[in-house]
């Protein structure tokens, strides 16, 4: 029978289908971090049982982490102490932790990938929504709860109940200043912050195809942002180059047992997609968000919807929004006052990210009145940003190079915007207080995020490039 | 996990669509390492002003309404998996949660700690809002076993769905660790047979 690739990559893992219960899945790999494992930790000490499989747990601190001075001492006393909690329940569990200080320490999901632990075919959990990244590598990668960290932890297995399954095709080219971000907002403006809830999307055509590898992450890390359980992409020549040599990546025969098996994961011609969406790259601008969940998008150049327009009964929610961010309804935003710039997370903080931005920013200065912060996704990447010399072109523009980590993308940290002023940022959400209580974020591309930093505006890449 | 069989309660409406777990707790109450005392920051940006006083116009500082039962618009639960948000929602004092639609991850969470979601169509979500619009008082009869949810005013009844396999946890108390650890033996064969 023809199968999707989320179906062939979910039935491998099937360890129990029985009628009327959620199968129980195998996971392969398991992330963790500081935030939501210390209560699954204390539930295996009440129950008095170790973690079954920690050869195939991976740890690092990311979310609660401070992006100045990491070699000192943590200021805030919880985020302490929760981080020290990170170390001492690894040492006691047998799991590998890159905290503070390892030079494999980065966000979650940025650090997955580049060690070669992502890999194609896997099943990938973590504490955190954004796990949705992983599926780039053609993997079935999804967030779960505390409750659910505890129960891989207990039995490397989740109750799962199958995904309904989606295609989402986006084919043709992309225009000049147009990346994979702004797919990403276009297609979530497109289907609402609702959309995709209950499935997992495969992303195909050919705009998805010529993609590297760290932009197809962009695009299936906000796949949770339509409320899909996932995202992924069929793995080819591009995912094996970029997996091929990585510190955890399969070698020698292994290599090769592995990437014929990485070969097979495709959806077949014929199979059944529960709903199928496509869409023209060319119709993809430049994308920005002017409300308070990232379906709230538009091209840059346009006018916020009226809120007549909205449907009746979400007329006050969207009002509401609109009020949050200061802005009118059939407004523009183009030109408008930008205080603080983000660049960063675990959507936009990889070296290509930084590289972009650099050969934007190169021989320019950012404008007086803005604040710009760049937060590298992991050691490796800061480390790589240096050695290419970005950090001196970042510091000749005015911005900001800081230590790997969440930081302002949900303001755990001291990194917060303060109340009232508008963040040009290249994170995933834009909710009420996401990067600070009452802070307006808006949701753009590294490279709109560059543009807005170097002219104090919201600003219209394409007539810059 | 505590059982679940029936509820009878007043209701508090919160009529907001898409309400992400960032809103039912903000990122910053996060630190805690224990699953307790989350409900003093629940809505916390829209319960308290920057000096922490009460806002007098949010709900859950409104005397007229209180209750098990918190009636949220569609898509409640969105953005962030942190189960903080269900604890929160718990520790404050609800049972239940009815909405038009939930996110995945959070309708997850908030049945493994015990708190039931309730997904009822939009007509029956507007009936409830409106009926508490006219009298707070307003009681709602859940029964887990029935699979129903009916408004005591106005006889008005919804037929929920739940996986069975949920509600059988719920009405029993147990969770899905409990479940699984005891299917180890099927786990290890499992693993012999992995390929990479």
């Amino acid at each position: 029978m023809s199968k999707t690739l989320v179906e062939k990559i979910w039935d491998a893992h099937v360890v129990k289908r029985e009628e009327g219960f959620p199968d129980i899945l195998y996971i392969d790999t398991h992330l963790i971090h500081e935030v939501t494992s210390p209560q699954a930790f204390d539930g295996l000490r009440k129950r008095g049982i170790p973690v079954f499989r920690p050869k195939q747990t991976v740890a690092t601190a990311d979310h609660n982490v401070p992006t100045l001075n990491q070699h000192l001492p943590i200021k805030e006393e919880l985020s302490r102490y929760q981080v020290d909690m990170l170390t001492k329940n690894c040492a006691e569990f047998g799991i590998e932790l890159y905290g503070l200080g390892h030079p494999y320490q980065g966000i979650v999901h940025v650090i997955g990938p580049e060690l070669g632990i992502t890999l194609p075919g896997k099943t990938m959990v973590c504490g955190d929504s954004h796990t949705s990244t992983h599926g780039a590598f053609g993997a079935i990668a999804f967030g779960i709860g505390t409750s659910q960290v505890e129960q891989v932890f207990a039995t490397q297995c989740l109750l799962q109940s199958k995904p309904k399954t989606m295609k989402i095709e986006v084919n043709g080219t992309l225009q000049k200043g147009v990346g994979a971000k702004d797919i990403i907002l276009y297609i979530i403006a497109q289907i609402s912050a609702a959309g995709g809830t209950g499935y997992f999307i495969e992303y195909a055509g050919s705009a998805i195809r010529s993609l590297s590898m760290e932009a197809r992450m962009t695009i299936c890390n906000m796949s949770i942002e339509m409320g899909a359980r996932g995202g992924l992409i069929a793995p080819d020549q591009i995912t094996f180059d970029y997996v091929k040599g990585r510190e955890f990546a399969p070698k020698g025969e292994d290599w090769d047992n592995a990437l014929a098996y990485w070969k097979t994961l495709y959806s077949d011609e014929d199979a059944i997609f529960d709903k199928v969406l496509t869409f023209d790259a060319a119709d993809i601008a430049p994308m920005i968000t002017y409300g308070t969940n990232p379906g709230m998008g538009m091209g840059i150049a346009e006018h916020i919807p009226a809120t007549s327009a909205q449907p009746e009964s979400e007329r006050p929610s969207y009002q509401k929004a609109l009020d949050y961010m200061g802005f009118k309804d059939d407004s523009v935003v183009l030109g408008n006052r930008v205080d603080y710039v983000f660049i960063g997370s675990c959507t936009n903080s990889r070296i290509e990210d930084l590289r972009e931005v650099a050969s934007f920013v190169k021989g320019k200065q950012k404008a007086q009145d803005v604040e710009v912060w760049i937060v590298p996704g992991s050691k490796q990447v800061e480390k790589q940003a240096k050695e290419e010399g970005l950090d001196k072109i970042f510091e000749a523009a005015g911005f900001q190079l800081r230590e790997p980590g969440c930081s302002a993308c949900l303001g755990m940290n001291e990194d917060k915007i303060p109340a009232g002023k508008y963040c040009v940022s290249t994170s995933n959400r834009n909710f009420e207080g996401r990067q600070g209580p009452n802070a307006r974020t808006m949701l753009v591309s590294p490279l709109t995020a560059a543009a807005a930093a170097v002219t104090g505006k919201i600003t219209d890449v394409r007539e810059l490039i | 996990m505590k059982k679940f069989e029936t509820l009878t309660s007043q209701v508090v409406p919160l009529p907001i669509e898409n309400i992400d777990t960032d809103q039912i707790i903000p990122a910053r109450f996060l630190k805690a390492t224990t699953r307790e005392g989350f409900g003093d920051n629940l809505f916390r940006d829209w319960r308290f002003d920057s000096e922490n006083q009460p806002k007098a116009d949010f709900v859950l500082n409104n005397p007229t309404y209180s209750g098990k039962i918190l009636v949220a618009g569609k898509n409640f639960g969105c953005g962030s998996s942190r189960e903080h948000a269900a604890w929160a929602i718990q520790d404050y004092g609800f049972d239940v949660v009815i909405s038009s639609f939930f996110a995945d991850i959070f309708k997850g969470n908030a049945l493994n700690n015990g708190v039931l979601p309730i997904q009822v169509s939009d007509e029956f979500l507007a009936k409830i809002f409106e009926l508490v619009h006219q009298n707070p008082n307003t009681a709602i009869i859940v029964d887990l076993e029935k699979q129903t949810v009916m408004l005591t005013e106005t006889g008005d009844q919804f037929e929920f769905e739940i996986n069975p396999y949920k509600k059988s946890c719920l009405i029993n108390g147990y969770d899905d660790i409990d479940f699984i650890l005891n299917q180890k033996d099927l786990i290890e064969s499992f693993e012999t047979t992995r390929k990479w």
